[in-house]
């Protein structure tokens, strides 16, 4: 375990702050995954309002207590990756097609601009499809989704 | 914009009631937005709304009920403050007061329009309450023009109809289809004669000599006379048909991929970033090749093989109604059988066809960059990357293969066995003494085309599906909409002056927000230099203004007018772009500068050239302005490409010009070069400068900083020194980094007035 050379603390605002070991501080810091897609628990950097990073987080799994709560917390708030349980329907099997889906984060719809928009990760099993509007949706395990939803998915890939 | 389904538009229309019984009598709503998600960030309904005393809010509750939690509401003081921003497509907003957060919201970024709504009304609110006056209600920027901004709706198509639409490209030659298809009807006609002709030839001659008569010479003459006739007339007609109908698909085929090209250059920008080269010469080349043959031989044969089969039919139920009966028997089975397959075979050539780009894209990704893969030793890499491109593309062929190889001889099997009814059923009518030898044979006959025919028709599923995939990847580029709109009725721009307004402009990349809230008045004549750190959004900026990308939010003017209701070519023709990755197309030197305006005489291509201090060099090369410059300006160095880009935009002589970086890829001694060709470009044009090196900007009236897609700074140099703000920071931190004889350069940044006479420096 690394002891860490700064304090996280969150004020009245809602914002973190960052007091560094020479006691510089720094309100409302992010927290940002530098790998989020690869890997999510290393490399986790405090950005400074100014956009710099103010300190650096080299494995996430090294910290505990309060401030690794703080961090994730925070982490929570700004990663918004809903994972794609099931397809109900696409309106087209050409783009850009709107589909109608079942995510961990409830019932939802979207826009899927091209195919590329599709991007196959580890092996073609993992999808990350990013909507019109700029989310991400991920497939975790296309093999893990049911009969119908893969069929209309195969359409697509 | 918003593309709700119904059950959510009736939660939102709740929500709309539920709002109204918390209002009091005389309040009104001035603005509301959804809030679509919750605190969690699972996907709920909720709702913010302002009236002109209140923020109300409606947050949305945890995810399994639909209900939502009682309405909170906050007195507007002056005070409270709302915060915007937006990371990986999820919107927040925050309510402060002066000591603490007061809520959060959440919302995905279809929501933005109605968040930045809701907070320019807030804004104006909390303004007027804090000032005391009655704010200035329903300047809601009513002109701006929303009919721009097509939404794109995926509208559900069924795949294989997708070939129905080539017709748009069939209209012009509908005569000649025409004629094609009465030759293609006379033909078939002609080929259907000689197993009729085996009838009397049968019963009339070779079954009366075999039972003891003499032929008849005079009759034997007439029917293979009439055979040979018949064979020539179908030879001579089905010459006719093939080649009217060859020419006719030759050129929908051509004119398809002309008008798709032609599409494909109008789309804006980010089409383009977001597509990979290979995958859409793939499509311009192959896809519309294969509509083509699928055009002049698949569905023509099609067409015909239909016809034989109508005609066939016809004349077998004539000569004996139950045996033809008993023939067409089996056709519904393969039609039956036609159409199980079809899905499968469809989605498989789809994917087939992506794999496929797939392939391509490996080429197209690695020959251009082959000096990195050679210069880093990965030749192995990329060949192992096409292999397993290939691999798949193996894979996905082997899969699909297995249905369709099933397909074939399933056929043939049918076709066999259908002939086999054929013969018994026909034998027992001859035995009974209800047709004669010479029908039955000629029905044999008749069926065997018959039959092979419905082999090769067979073979129309897998060719049409593959037409019709390929149609629709090519509708897919036609159906695009450039995000970069012409105009329903474009004002015209002749003599512009070249002031540019920027008014709040705001544009998102994805769910990046590159730029916010930006404003900047550019007057006429005026050389503008932007800096600021790499990834601020300098060239965003100047991509908006070359109109590459619409702005998200606010408007650009040029001479008072949005520039987005000029047309897009016209506007773009006062506008002279130098990039800093010159691209030199394929052609002489001469064509190369004359490219915006080919009209242009020799004379002015080399004034153009002579102004941009590209002429000695030009001189120098073995054929002069007729030297061939390649791809990427091969045996040119950058500095000289530079320079005959720099004489391409003179020679257009736009009002507005745009420095992206123009001098960032060259050393400091052709930088001087170019510079010296640059300053006169910039004589008396309105000037957009991107620069790096803040030397480059030493003639520029006013310089702006930019900082994460803000404009922080703009004055001249000598005040912003002064300031130490933004721009003092980063000249210092160049200042500092430079060496002795850029150093040297830099001095004399400040004392600039008369251009030119500064170089003294570049004696090494």
């Amino acid at each position: 375990m690394t002891a860490l050379d700064f304090t996280l603390e969150r004020n009245p605002f809602g914002r973190l702050v960052l007091t560094l070991a020479d006691g510089t501080r720094h309100e409302g810091v992010t927290p940002v995954r530098a790998f989020p897609v690869a890997a999510p628990l290393e490399g986790v950097s405090l950005v400074a309002t100014d956009g710099h990073e103010a300190a650096w987080v080299p494995r996430l799994g090294d910290v505990s207590g309060p401030t690794r709560d703080l961090i994730e917390q925070e982490l929570a708030s700004r990663e918004f990756v809903p994972h794609i349980q099931r397809l109900v329907s696409v309106t087209s099997f050409s783009t850009p097609s709107t589909w109608q889906i079942e995510t961990d984060r409830g019932l939802t719809q979207f826009v899927l601009k091209g195919e590329e928009d599709i991007r196959r990760l580890e092996g073609r099993r993992k999808l990350m499809i990013a909507s019109e509007e700029g989310i991400h949706f991920l497939v975790p395990d296309v093999h893990a989704l049911d009969k119908a939803s893969r069929k209309l998915l195969e359409r697509f890939l | 914009m918003q593309q709700h389904q119904n059950p959510v538009k009736s939660l939102e229309a709740g929500l709309q009631e539920r709002l109204q019984t918390e209002l009091s009598p005389a309040e009104n709503v001035l603005a509301t937005f959804p809030v679509d998600l919750n605190a969690s960030l699972h996907f709920a309904q909720g709702q913010v709304a302002l009236t002109e005393r209140r923020l109300l809010a409606c947050m949305p509750a945890g995810q399994a009920s639909s209900g939502s939690t009682p309405w909170q509401s906050w007195a507007l003081d002056g005070v409270l403050v709302l915060r915007q921003s937006d990371h990986g497509g999820v919107g927040t907003i925050e309510l402060h007061d002066a000591h603490q957060r007061l809520a959060v919201w959440r919302y995905t970024l279809r929501a933005h329009e109605k968040a930045q709504q809701l907070l320019q009304a807030f804004e104006r609110q909390s303004e007027a309450i804090r000032t005391g006056q009655q704010p200035l209600r329903d300047e809601l920027d009513g002109s701006e023009d929303d009919e721009d901004f097509g939404s794109t709706d995926g509208q559900a198509k069924p795949s294989t109809w997708v070939l129905l639409r080539l017709w748009r490209f069939a209209h012009p030659y509908r005569f000649q289809l025409l004629l094609g298809f009465v030759l293609t009807l006379a033909a078939t006609a002609a080929t259907l004669v000689p197993p009729y002709l085996t009838i009397p030839l049968m019963d009339d001659i070779l079954i009366p000599f075999q039972n003891g008569q003499k032929i008849e010479n005079r009759l034997v003459y007439m029917y293979l006379g009439g055979l040979l006739l018949a064979a020539l007339a179908a030879w001579g007609l089905n010459w006719a048909r093939t080649y009217v109908l060859a020419l006719v698909s030759e050129r929908i085929g051509a004119d398809l991929r002309t008008t798709t090209y032609e599409h494909l250059l109008k789309l804006s920008l980010d089409y383009f970033g977001s597509k990979r080269t290979g995958d859409l010469m793939a499509r311009i080349g192959s896809e519309t090749d294969r509509i083509n043959v699928f055009l002049s031989l698949h569905a023509l044969d099609f067409a015909t093989d239909v016809l034989m089969i109508v005609m066939t039919s016809a004349i077998l139920f004539s000569i004996n109604p139950w045996l033809a009966l008993v023939t067409l028997v089996p056709l519904p089975f393969i039609a039956w059988m036609i159409h199980v397959v079809r899905d499968k075979l469809r989605t498989g050539f789809e994917k087939i066809d992506r794999v496929w780009s797939e392939v391509t894209n490996v080429l197209a990704d690695t020959i251009p960059g082959i000096r990195v893969v050679k210069a880093f030793a990965q030749e192995k890499r990329e060949a192992e990357r096409f292999r397993a491109a290939n691999q798949h593309n193996l894979e996905v062929n082997d899969k699909l293969n297995r249905i369709w190889s099933l397909f074939t001889p399933t056929v043939s099997l049918l076709t066999e066995i259908g002939l086999l009814v054929v013969w018994a059923f026909g034998i027992w009518l001859v035995s009974r003494g209800q047709i004669t030898v010479g029908v039955l044979t000629a029905f044999i006959a008749y069926i065997g085309r018959f039959y092979t025919r419905l082999d090769s028709m067979s073979r129309i599923v897998s060719v049409t599906q593959k037409a019709a995939a390929g149609a629709k990847r090519i509708f897919d580029i036609l159906d695009h909409v450039s995000n970069v709109p012409e105009p329903a009725q474009p004002v015209a721009i002749t003599h512009p002056q070249g002031r540019i307004e920027m008014r709040n402009i705001g544009f998102r990349y994805g769910s990046r927000t590159v730029i916010r809230d930006l404003n900047l008045d550019i007057r006429p004549g005026e050389m503008i230099g932007l800096v600021g750190h790499s990834g601020s959004g300098k060239s965003t900026l100047v991509n908006l203004i070359s109109r590459f990308y619409d702005v998200t939010d606010g408007a650009i003017r040029v001479d008072g007018t949005d520039i987005r209701r000029f047309a897009v070519a016209d506007y773009r023709r006062h506008i002279g772009l130098v990039l800093q990755e010159p691209f030199l197309f394929f052609g002489t030197i001469a064509e190369n500068i004359a490219y915006g305006r080919p009209e242009a005489t020799r004379d002015e291509i080399v004034a153009a050239a002579r102004a941009a201090h590209a002429h000695d060099f030009i001189l120098r090369l073995p054929q002069g302005y007729d030297s061939l410059v390649g791809e990427r300006g091969q045996g040119l160095s950058g500095g000289e490409r530079q320079r005959i880009s720099i004489a391409r935009a003179l020679l257009i002589d736009p009002r507005i010009l745009i420095l992206d970086e123009a001098t960032s890829a060259v050393d400091t001694e052709t930088e001087k070069e170019i510079q010296k060709a640059l300053d006169n470009l910039v004589l008396g044009r309105t000037t957009i400068a991107i620069a790096h090196r803040l030397s480059t900007l030493r003639k520029a009236d006013r310089l702006v900083v930019m900082d994460r897609g803000r404009v922080v700074e703009v004055d001249p140099h000598d005040e912003l020194m002064e300031k130490k703000g933004a721009y003092w920071r980063l000249y210092e931190a160049q200042v500092r980094r430079v060496d002795a004889q850029d150093l040297e350069d830099m001095g004399l940044v400040p004392a600039v007035a008369a251009p030119h006479s500064e170089h003294p420096a570049g004696q090494a």
